[in-house]
């Protein structure tokens, strides 16, 4: 029987297999960042262990660093203090990092694939869960905690339990307008936030072929917020042409090898997943969360849920605590609701094709008086590629604040954070309570659905401009 | 890491659904570069509100959390076992984990005991009736026990063989690894010149 595209790079990186016991896999690349690392090198020092392969290891600076001011000391002592460890453990052991000021910081998930360093057929782990968006190249890659990177620093391997393998196939062409976002946030909706646990997932299908690379990391990054261990899509010419020419991609004759292995990267025809989930591009819409997490989603054009519309009681506890954090009322349109603050950026949606398509719906608009609007680029790179492009200054004439690369509102480690009760259209991947600032309240969004909204200030389509 | 045979402690219902990482522990309080000292960020929202239940005086002394489907769903955050573990739980039960804050867990010597809905419910009402009641919770059997004659809960919950192996005896994964570096080797010296280094 034939394998599927998981199996096939699973058992390309299995070191070790025995009856009882997890599988001990490979890893092609560990990423690590300054929130989850230090204690992990900590371990290291009091075990006397060293760093296997400083050469498959990449460290940059991006949870909690200021997206203003950048190129002075930070001044968060505390922040200052965890970046720095990170500067002094990196030059202890031997890593290459790339720190606050350097032409290649950003956020970890954006700067591997433009650095080429994310490939077909590769592991790839990281202390942070959206590792997963890399296996929008057909690599396997999931987040882990921190005593799994001291693991992998140690022995560049993790034991690791076969997952399970499912299919998810979108058929049909997305319309005009609706993103990888609103595709992703569809199906979360559809799963609910644990529908993938246990699983690693493959994305297929027209829909997904026809994504450009950065919708496909849009689609990969949000894998774990419906619980999978993974998501993948399987490598195609869109993927070699975006991985070609990228400083550490393979050349010469090591590109021929590489690609023509790659190009083994598909599903087997006669291969079966354990489960399989089968959605229609063509009748989606714009889509927005409602609640406080991921899979609490609605289209725009509809209304704020009522606890009675769910039958299981579970779920109507969880959309009365929802609404009531949230402030809002049951049956409210959704186009209704009015915004704080626009958040464009993160490993969802950082990327240049994210911040080109934001300026060309907000070119000619300015931002609603009672809005603010926050970009920030996903890394350096970005940023500099949006400027020479002149989108920085698309944004700024329309009242927009242009920010430095980093995760910035994300998450709120760093100042960039909504106050208590604030509410914002975010095109980021988490509405949990308090995830962008204490009480803030956060809607997620696609990138035109953030650029409207800001121009309304209210959650808009760019059809609504 | 400590060995986990068995405890019998203060149990918290905690009866919410999607306790999401960042509500374990929001991301301000990860800042710290130590594994210890993240006591003061568990539930650190929800703590702000004299009526949650960890601010009751039956739950000062907690130790076992009782929780609602999907617990520790988001971020890959280890600190949010660390945040529990410093404030002193040693185990928590749930109708379904995430995957990585299960893994997590098992790594940092906190118990993850996975039991059927109806047990989480059980357990609730149980507790609801008895506030600062205890549970006892057995790896070896992997058995949860409550109470006394009729309303006695006894129940088994899951866990996978090899972290239960792992715990019973306080096991450290990477000396574990280490003993295979031979098979490591090997993997290596076949793998193909066209994966990217870093330097």
């Amino acid at each position: 029987m034939g394998k599927t595209l998981a199996e096939k790079v699973w058992d390309e990186h299995v070191v070790r297999s025995t009856e009882g016991e997890p599988d001990l896999l490979y890893i092609d690349l560990h990423l690590i960042h300054e929130v989850t690392s230090p204690q992990a090198f900590d371990g290291l020092r009091m075990s006397q262990r060293k760093v296997r392969r400083p050469d498959l290891t990449l460290a940059t600076e991006d949870h909690n660093v200021p997206t203003l001011d950048w190129d002075k000391p930070i001044a968060d002592p505390v922040s200052r203090t965890q970046v720095d460890t990170l500067r002094k453990n990196a030059a202890d052991f031997g890593v290459r990092l790339h720190p606050l000021g350097d032409v290649e910081q950003g956020i970890v998930h954006v700067v591997g694939p433009q650095l080429g360093l994310t490939q077909p057929g590769m592991t790839i782990v990281c202390g942070d869960s959206h590792t997963s968006t890399h296996g929008a190249f057909g690599a396997i890659a999931f987040g882990i905690g921190t005593s799994e990177v001291e693991h992998v620093l140690a022995t560049q391997t993790l034991p690791q339990q076969k997952p399970k393998t499912m299919a998810v196939t979108v058929n049909g062409s997305l319309p005009e307008g609706v993103t990888a976002k609103d595709l992703v946030l569809t199906l979360i909706t559809h799963t609910g936030t644990g529908g993938g646990q246990g699983y690693i997932v493959e994305y297929r299908g027209q829909a997904i072929e026809e994504l450009s690379m950065e919708g496909r990391m849009t689609v990969c990054n949000m894998s774990i917020e419906w619980g999978a261990k993974a998501g993948l899509i399987a490598p195609d010419q869109t993927t070699f042409d975006y991985i070609e020419g990228k400083p550490e991609a393979p050349k010469g004759a090591d590109w021929d090898a590489a690609v023509a292995y790659w190009k083994t990267l598909v599903t087997d025809a006669d291969a079966t997943f354990d489960k399989e989930i089968v959605l229609d591009a063509s009748t989606m819409t714009p889509f927005v969360t409602w609640g406080t997490n991921p899979g609490q989603g609605v289209q725009l054009g509809g209304n704020v849920p009522s606890p009675a519309d769910f039958s299981d009681p579970v779920d109507q506890i969880a959309c009365e605590k929802a609404l009531e954090y949230m402030g809002l009322q049951a049956g409210t349109p959704m186009r209704e609701i009015k915004v704080d603050t626009v958040f464009v950026g993160s490993c969802t949606n950082g990327r240049i094709e994210d911040l080109r398509l934001a300026a060309e719906v907000i070119k000619g608009h300015k931002v609603a008086d009672q809005t603010r609007l926050l970009v920030v680029p996903g890394s350096v790179r970005v940023r500099l590629q949006a400027e020479a492009e002149g989108l920085d200054q698309i944004f700024i004439a329309a009242g927009a604040e242009w920010r430095g690369a980093g995760c910035s509102m994300c998450l709120g480690m760093n100042p960039d954070q909504l106050a208590p009760g604030e509410r914002s259209a975010s095109t980021s991947n988490r509405n949990f309570e308090g995830r962008q600032g204490k009480g803030g309240r956060t809607h997620l969004v696609s990138i035109p659905v953030a650029a409207a909204t800001a121009v309304r200030g209210t959650l808009s389509s760019p059809a609504d401009l | 890491m400590d060995k986990f045979t068995n405890h019998t402690g203060v149990a918290m219902p905690l009866k919410r659904s999607n306790v999401d990482t960042d509500q374990i522990i929001p991301a301000v309080y990860l800042k710290r570069v130590t594994r210890t000292g993240f006591e003061d960020g568990l539930f650190a929202a929800w703590r702000n509100d004299r009526e949650f239940i960890m601010n009751r005086p039956e739950y000062a002394e907690a130790s076992v959390l009782v929780a609602g489907p999907d617990f520790g769903t988001g971020s890959s955050r280890e600190h949010a076992v660390w945040a529990l573990q410093n404030y002193g739980f040693k185990v928590v039960i749930s109708s379904r984990f995430a995957d990585i804050f299960r893994g997590n867990s098992g790594k940092a010597g906190l118990l993850s005991a996975q039991v059927d809905e109806a047990v989480v419910e059980g357990l609730w009402a149980y507790l609801e009736a008895n506030p600062g009641a205890e549970v006892s919770v057995d790896l070896e059997s992997r058995s949860i026990k409550a109470g006394q004659g009729d309303d006695a809960i006894d129940a088994t919950f899951v866990i996978d063989d090899y972290t239960r192996w792992r715990l019973l005896n306080g096991l450290d994964d990477i000396g574990i690894t280490l003993s295979h570096e031979a098979d490591i080797d090997a993997f290596e010296a076949k793998r193909p010149a066209y994966k990217p280094v870093t330097q």
